[in-house]
């Protein structure tokens, strides 16, 4: 529970093939906070996202040059258990993807692999992860059914506590809400700011007013640059850049 | 983009300017009134105070209604909260305005102790302030704000001559104090309605730039 900076990313460049999709991107994101990625589609926030647990790996034809440390670590050390990495650094995608099992087996399943075969301590980290992700009180009594018969604010947030099952540090959340209905947003919403006294959050979403709510920082992100990053408050209140202004205020795009 | 919102912002521009038209010709009227003791010219002033207080309600429904329905931004944000503080500003100052019209009622069957040559001078001084700060908010002149906000000495300082000269006039005979204390708060008045014009300033500087600056010392 260090103060400072969990996250610091160093000129940082992505190529997809021949296409620099994110270009010498410097980027701290403080410890116990929530950041939001905002920008136009295809401006590169995402794959920014995806490249603080290394999903980007999996890509064909993907370079990356600089560095992305994690506790003073580079993540892209050749030393580095990618394994290890995305154990600490969650993600929650758009859509709710649970696993076709109970949803007690979806929360265990990461536990599982891991090695944990107790069933009491089993028991107590899937409990321990739905109360965090504020489920536990409408699924205590059907544990054994079919994740699948969620409702779709309640798959996403057991995708959340199955993320949290294997007490990452790190919580990306690429659009989390934005196949939900409003209340099940709220829920999310409501939810970050209870987890980010437990992890700190890095979170795409292209709801402005979303990323004005939740979020402590804000970074703007245009054609694979960050133009602006400042306190949330500063982003939506006073942005520095005219074309933070512009995006913001929808007069562009 | 957003082409429509544009427009009501335009608009809302235009409405919070007309309302300080009105309350500018208010000021002109009321002290006119006070100085020719013209007690149709001061009815006129209270009756245009009604629609001051309707104006101010519109602008704030409409203010209300962007917000919620817009979701405003960066400059727009600032641009909606600077309006919605405005026009309490302006209202503020109608209402002194209709003060000053109800003092010239209450003077209209005496004859003036003096005549009235500062109290004009001062409201001559503090109508520009006020013209001044719409104009800066409509053009969104910072330097015009700051300018304005200068003339708010020559205002406090006009009202500290009048304080002292009405002073002497109670002391030498007690029998003008009543009517003396009237004209002392049209002076009180007039300078109060200048403090809420570089308020005004204050806000279009906020509006421009995003930083709150204190005018009034």
């Amino acid at each position: 529970m260090k103060a400072g900076n969990k996250v610091e990313v160093k000129n940082l460049n992505l190529y997809y093939g021949d296409h620099h999709a994110l270009k010498d991107i410097k980027l701290k994101i403080k410890s116990h906070s929530v950041t939001a990625f905002i920008g136009p589609s295809g401006c590169g926030k995402s794959t920014f996202l995806r490249t603080l647990n290394r999903m980007n790996d999996l890509i064909e034809g993907v370079k990356i040059t600089g560095e992305v440390c994690i506790d003073e670590k580079n993540i892209y050390d050749d030393s580095l258990d990618v394994v290890a990495l995305r154990k600490r650094v969650g993600m929650v995608f758009q859509r709710p993807n649970p696993f076709p099992m109970s949803i007690y087996d979806n929360i265990a399943y990461g536990p599982r692999v891991h090695g944990i075969k107790k069933k009491n301590i089993l028991d107590g980290i899937v409990e321990k992860s739905l109360c965090q992700s504020a489920l536990w009180e409408e699924v205590k009594d059907r544990l054994h059914k079919p994740a699948l018969g969620l409702s779709g604010g309640q798959q996403q947030r057991l995708c959340i506590a199955r993320v949290l099952a294997v007490e990452p540090d790190i919580l990306l959340m690429d659009e989390p809400t934005s196949a939900l209905d409003p209340i099940s947003t709220l829920k999310i919403e409501e939810l970050v700011q209870e987890l980010k006294k437990y992890f700190t959050i890095a979170i795409v979403t292209h709801n402005m007013q979303q990323a004005a709510r939740i979020s402590d920082d804000t970074a703007y992100f245009l054609n694979g640059e960050i133009i602006e990053h400042n306190d949330t408050e500063v982003i939506f209140t006073n942005p520095q850049d005219k074309r933070t202004e512009d995006y913001i205020t929808g007069r562009f795009g | 983009m957003r082409e429509s919102f544009e427009e009501e912002l335009k608009s809302l521009q235009q409405d919070i300017l007309q309302m300080g038209s009105l309350v500018e010709s208010m000021l002109a009227k009321a002290v006119e009134s006070l100085k020719n003791q013209d007690s149709k010219l001061a009815q006129e002033v209270i009756k245009m105070e009604e629609d001051i207080d309707r104006q101010e309600k519109l602008i704030e429904q409409n203010c209300l209604r962007l917000i919620a329905t817009q979701q405003p931004l960066a400059k727009d944000l600032r641009k909606i909260v600077a309006g919605f503080k405005i026009i309490t500003d302006l209202e503020r100052m109608a209402d002194y305005c209709e003060d000053i019209a109800n003092i010239t009622l209450r003077l209209a069957d005496k004859p003036l102790i003096k005549p009235l040559i500062d109290l004009p001078r001062m409201s001559a001084i503090t109508q520009k302030m006020v013209k001044s700060a719409l104009d800066s908010y409509v053009y969104e002149d910072v330097e015009l704000a700051y300018k304005m906000c200068k003339n708010d000495d020559t205002v406090d300082h006009i009202y500290a001559q009048i304080f002292r000269e009405l002073l002497t006039y109670m002391m030498e005979d007690p029998k003008t104090i009543s009517q003396a204390t009237s004209l002392l708060f049209t002076g009180r008045y007039i300078e109060r309605i200048a403090d809420h014009a570089t308020n005004i300033g204050e806000r279009v500087i906020y509006l421009v730039t995003g930083e709150k600056k204190e005018l009034n010392d």
